[in-house]
């Protein structure tokens, strides 16, 4: 399989300073929120590559950098050959083509989806933005049929967004952002507001239309049991940092990170029923204010002398890659 | 086993609109013993929160009870007028909300919402209250509590917040819980401290907890029992191993068919059709039927009480003259 969507090194700071003239009068200095700090992967054609971690870890920042709704502060995001860049500068040829490769999932389909709109509208406005079918009675063949993709009819379209139920309108918005042909989907949380049974039919959709239509999806969510049905290879982030990146199999099943062995302890688990749950200690810290070397290490379990003092390198490690000086240190 | 300290009997609360009355909780009837967990699970719009909300007698007009009664160590309290239930609701049933941001007022510290609850319920010195604030939030796990105190909610994070309000819970020390969804607003790892401090201080308090969710795996980690709701009524009810384990309706078992699991690799996951119905427009007979894989005659024109089946409860016909 090839590289469809490459990292390297991709940070991103946003500025939340004070106001310049509160900085001024107040002699508040500046300050910065480093959200991602140098992320680097792939994610090759036809795969699933999940993103997971706990809030504020910089997970939809990552997808936002790749949708190219933020410009990397340093860095470069690589779509299908082309520098992201190139899609936010200009708005050539070229650019609309890359956009339109590009598609995102939202996590709200109560937001996500403009009320005033009928649902035909909503579908059909990739399609009118990108020129790609301007013949009217070939642009509603085009929708019904995108509404046939996920299980909606065609007469759906007349409706507005509020006629439908949480897991129709995510799908609705699976629709449009279907509708451009896109061959890459970014899924910031799909299915986070929805039911588990609901959740069932939009995973189970999702997995259908891949197969199908050989797409390739970023899928970021907070939930491992999810992810470890949906995705291929998963990456853990911790504090704007990728702590490990593997196959699914390798990470769920050996944990190299001792974050990613405290996440999975943690998830409530059906099958223990009665027992008692491994205990966590410690909160993210602030982002603000980050701890020095390893972002991880105040709450770490099998914290030692180097892991205060520098950050850890991202090395290969058991058929994975992960930052961690405990996990690869020679024995 | 002892004599419950909560009862609900054949609960009905009623939505009056324009277009009729919509039953928004259905002749539902469950009991929780001291000490005990009881969860109650199902989707969004089953009636979970509002049953919940009946039993602290808030529920927000035009929702009322229509019929059913509400007992309280053998009292009944869902007919109480509005000042002789307010003595109750703090100091015999506390609440945890879901969202710890809301259920604080941002405009006070922590220690005088702590203090003024405390002082509401039970006769202290200001000095008492006070140091009593701060043995409840070094209860629920807060480190430096006495200087935490006079911190405003904004200044703790999600998880510690939602420790404060189990605090404010605790703070009367009564004897019923209702937990609405307390964990939903917090990451996983903070999910797993709430849970194991709820489950070790209803232990150590005899406190019966009503859990309500829709996560079947923090009912599983935390519940003695679960009721599981579909469309205001009880489905199945009965001990948690048996209902994950041998779920007995047919909406249970797609339920729990549903959860992603690590241990299993399946391709595809089981998936009921379409969705729950609409108040409006609840089928006759079994509320399930619709969605059912195995629907029969009886099912659409009888609606089916609570049987036994196995070692649980289950409405519904399948279950008929087995047990």
């Amino acid at each position: 399989m090839s590289t469809f969507v490459q990292l390297k090194n991709v940070s991103k700071t946003f500025d939340v300073s004070a106001p310049w003239l509160n900085r001024v009068i107040e002699r508040k200095p500046q300050s910065f929120l480093q959200a991602v700090s140098d992320v680097s992967f792939d994610i090759r054609k036809g795969e699933t590559l999940a993103l997971v971690g706990e809030s504020g870890c910089g997970k939809s920042t990552v997808a936002r950098l790749i949708v190219g709704l933020y410009a990397p502060s340093t860095g470069s995001v690589v779509v299908d050959g082309q520098d992201m860049k190139i899609a936010l500068s200009s708005n050539n040829e070229a650019a609309r083509a890359l956009r339109r490769k590009v598609q995102m999932i939202f996590q709200d389909p109560y937001a996500s989806l403009n009320p005033r709109w009928r649902v035909a509208d909503i579908v059909a406005e990739p399609i009118r933005t990108h020129k790609l079918i301007t013949d009217p009675s070939a642009l509603n063949k085009r929708v019904a049929e995108l509404l046939g993709f996920v299980k909606l009819t065609a007469k759906d379209g007349e409706k507005f967004p509020h006629q439908f139920s949480g897991g129709q309108r995510q799908r609705i918005s699976i629709a449009r952002a279907l509708a451009s042909n896109p061959e890459f989907l970014i899924c910031d949380e799909p299915t986070s507001a929805l039911d588990v049974s609901v959740q069932a039919q939009v995973l189970n959709l999702m997995k259908d239309l891949q197969r199908e239509m050989g797409l390739t999806y970023l899928f970021i969510s907070h939930n491992l049991q999810v992810v470890h049905h949906i995705a291929d290879r998963v990456g853990v982030m911790y504090l704007g940092r990728v702590v490990e990146i593997g196959d699914k199999r390798e990470v769920f099943g050996a944990p190299q990170h001792p974050y990613t062995r405290m996440l999975l302890d943690a998830i409530p688990d059906l099958q223990m029923t009665g027992k008692a749950r491994t205990p966590v200690a410690g909160e993210v810290p602030n982002p603000l204010n980050p701890p020095p070397g390893c972002a991880f290490n105040p709450r770490c379990p099998k914290r030692f002398e180097p892991c205060d003092k520098s950050r850890p390198q991202t090395v290969s490690f058991r058929g994975r890659e992960v930052a961690c000086f405990g996990a690869t240190a020679p024995v | 086993m002892s004599s419950p300290v909560l009862e609900v009997k054949n609960l009905h609360i009623e939505f009056p609109t324009r277009r009729g009355v919509l039953k928004a909780v259905d002749n539902v009837s469950f009991s929780i013993a001291p000490g005990e967990v009881l969860g109650v699970v199902g989707e969004s719009g089953a009636g979970k929160s509002l049953t919940g909300a009946a039993i602290i007698g808030l529920l927000e007009p035009p929702g009322r009870v229509a019929s059913g009664q509400i007992l309280l160590n053998g009292q009944r309290i869902d007919n109480l007028p509005y000042e002789q239930m307010r003595k109750i609701r703090g100091r015999q049933i506390g609440a945890i909300f879901q969202d710890p941001l809301t259920s604080l007022n941002p405009l006070y510290t922590v220690g005088r919402q702590l203090v003024e609850t405390i002082q509401t319920h039970l006769e202290l010195s200001d000095v008492a209250a006070r140091d009593r604030a701060i043995k409840l939030l070094e209860e629920v796990g807060i480190p430096a509590a006495r200087e935490r105190i006079d911190h405003y909610p904004h200044q703790f994070s999600g998880g510690m917040r939602q420790r404060v309000v189990i605090a404010l819970a605790l703070a009367a020390e009564p004897k019923v819980i209702i937990a609405d969804e307390p964990t939903t607003a917090l990451d996983v790892s903070i999910q797993a401290q709430i849970i194991t401090l709820l489950k070790r201080l209803c232990r150590e308090h005899g406190t019966a907890v009503m859990l309500v969710t829709h996560d079947m795996g923090v009912i599983a980690e935390t519940a003695d029992r679960v009721a599981v709701m579909y469309a205001g009524r009880v489905a199945e009810i009965g001990p948690v191993a048996d209902v994950i384990h041998k779920p007995q309706h047919p909406y249970t078992v797609g339920l729990m068919g549903s959860i992603p699991e690590f241990d299993s690799d399946r391709e595809r996951l089981i998936q009921i059709d379409g969705a729950m119905p609409r108040l409006d427009a609840i089928p006759t007979g079994c509320a399930f039927n619709p969605r059912c894989t195995k629907v029969f005659d009886k099912c659409k024109t009888t609606r089916p009480d609570l049987m036994p089946a196995s070692s649980s409860m289950a409405a519904c016909w399948l279950h008929e003259g087995k047990v």
